[in-house]
């Protein structure tokens, strides 16, 4: 065969390979419906709310049966102290599970960092979870598919399946994965499926006295946290990375990540 | 020998994967799973049954409204009951009767004194929990329904 002919050919094989695919995707009815799903959840968070009480911690634990002193948690606050002299200091101890209940940061191993209280420039907290991203790294990464990304947008492990390998923990590049203690799989934020399909909030949502978690159906454009994340200026969590993040944060710093 | 490897792990295969897999309207990359998982997750049960100041404590005052009612509008009323009293499950039947968190931790979660001006932790009054009367608990003087130190 002549280098020619091999060329014409395989041009001719690759178009028709590809011609029948992309007409099948465009008329995919599936992808249609998708677009048009009627519930999609997502998770609006008020870092301006926050206080560090971390009863949010403690509702979801209790909750979902994650062991208390286990240091794992679906959900967390963390707590940001910036000081006058250009310092940034981040801790969450814990997870915040008791609150913030020492002035001093927990740098870990034991250590504590004493902070003048005349030289704190600015402090906030800043609850995260898992963000139940559009297209999410750690379902692509499962060898099992033990998790997968459900229709109405919630992200789930299934228990029975997972085989504990660890790879989607390393996949969740905001750290919202972990290992659980006793049943050895892979655990995470679950929007509390068995709550929300009810109709009730979150357990966090419940748990927070100050409204700094709110959840909603980001295709309901009536409800009124949907209005704020699309009114409002929002943030989201490692933008860069491509994942399209559902928690959406209002009063996001450059350091928060 | 490697047909029949390959047909082996393919007869298994047909066994060992339940029938339910398959993938949801996300396609294969983000969701190829188990489809009955899901409802094992929605029949999880549920512990916490309060609905919090924005429902006006549904679940807690279908018995306990005057309970409910004397709770201080705008104080420690945005707090769900749950919160300190613990998660009702099938309260009142299981358990009888709730445990209730009375201990100085609890308080001490918003009323550490933090000095964040910037957060929404300035609102709230704060004691050194290392000074103020060590010895007791918060409840001792304090009554977490009605906080008011006018009241005390």
């Amino acid at each position: 065969m002549k280098r020619r002919d091999f060329l014409k050919k395989s041009i001719l094989v690759i178009a028709g390979a590809s011609v029948p695919l992309s007409a099948l995707q465009m008329v995919d009815p599936k992808k249609v419906l998708a677009e048009n799903l009627d519930i999609h959840w997502a998770f609006l968070i008020d870092t301006f709310k926050c206080v560090g009480c971390g009863f949010c911690v403690k509702a979801c634990k209790t909750e979902n049966n994650i062991p208390f002193e286990a240091n794992v948690t679906r959900t967390w606050v963390e707590r940001y102290v910036y000081t006058k002299d250009d310092r940034r200091y981040i801790d969450s101890p814990k997870g915040a599970l008791y609150g913030y209940t020492d002035p001093r940061i927990d740098m870990g191993m034991g250590e504590y960092k004493e902070i003048d209280p005349d030289n704190v420039g600015k402090a906030f907290f800043v609850p995260k979870l898992c963000n139940h991203c559009i297209t999410p790294p750690c379902t692509q990464v499962c060898p099992v598919g033990a998790t997968y990304k459900a229709d109405n947008g919630v992200v789930l492990v299934d228990r029975s399946w997972c085989i504990g390998c660890g790879y989607c923990i390393m996949a969740c590049p905001y750290g919202a994965r972990f290992f659980h203690p006793t049943l050895h799989v892979a655990d995470k934020c679950t929007f509390c499926y068995h709550r929300i399909t009810k109709g009730m909030d979150t357990a966090c949502v419940n748990a927070c006295p100050f409204g700094a978690r709110k959840m909603c159906n980001i295709r309901d454009i009536d409800d009124p946290i949907t209005k704020i994340i699309m009114n409002q200026r929002v943030g989201v969590l490692k933008d860069e990375f491509g994942t399209k993040p559902q928690a959406f944060y209002i009063g996001l710093a450059q350091e928060v990540r | 020998m490697v047909i029949g490897i390959v047909l082996a792990i393919l007869v298994f295969r047909l066994f060992y994967v339940p029938n339910d897999f398959e993938s949801g309207e996300r396609g294969f990359m983000y969701s190829y799973y188990r489809q009955s998982n899901e409802l094992e997750w929605e029949n999880q049960p549920i512990k916490y049954l309060d609905t919090g100041k924005q429902h006006m404590h549904e679940f807690c005052i279908e018995c306990h409204s005057h309970e409910v009612e004397i709770r201080t509008e705008d104080l420690h009323g945005v707090i769900a009951c749950e919160n300190c009293h613990g998660p009702a499950l099938d309260h009142p039947i299981h358990p009888e009767k709730l445990e209730i968190d009375r201990s100085r931790e609890v308080c001490l979660r918003c009323h550490t004194l933090l000095t964040y001006t910037t957060s929404e932790r300035k609102r709230i009054p704060g004691i050194d929990p290392k000074e103020h009367m060590t010895e007791y608990e918060c409840v001792e003087c304090h009554n977490p329904h009605n906080p008011r130190l006018e009241d005390m």
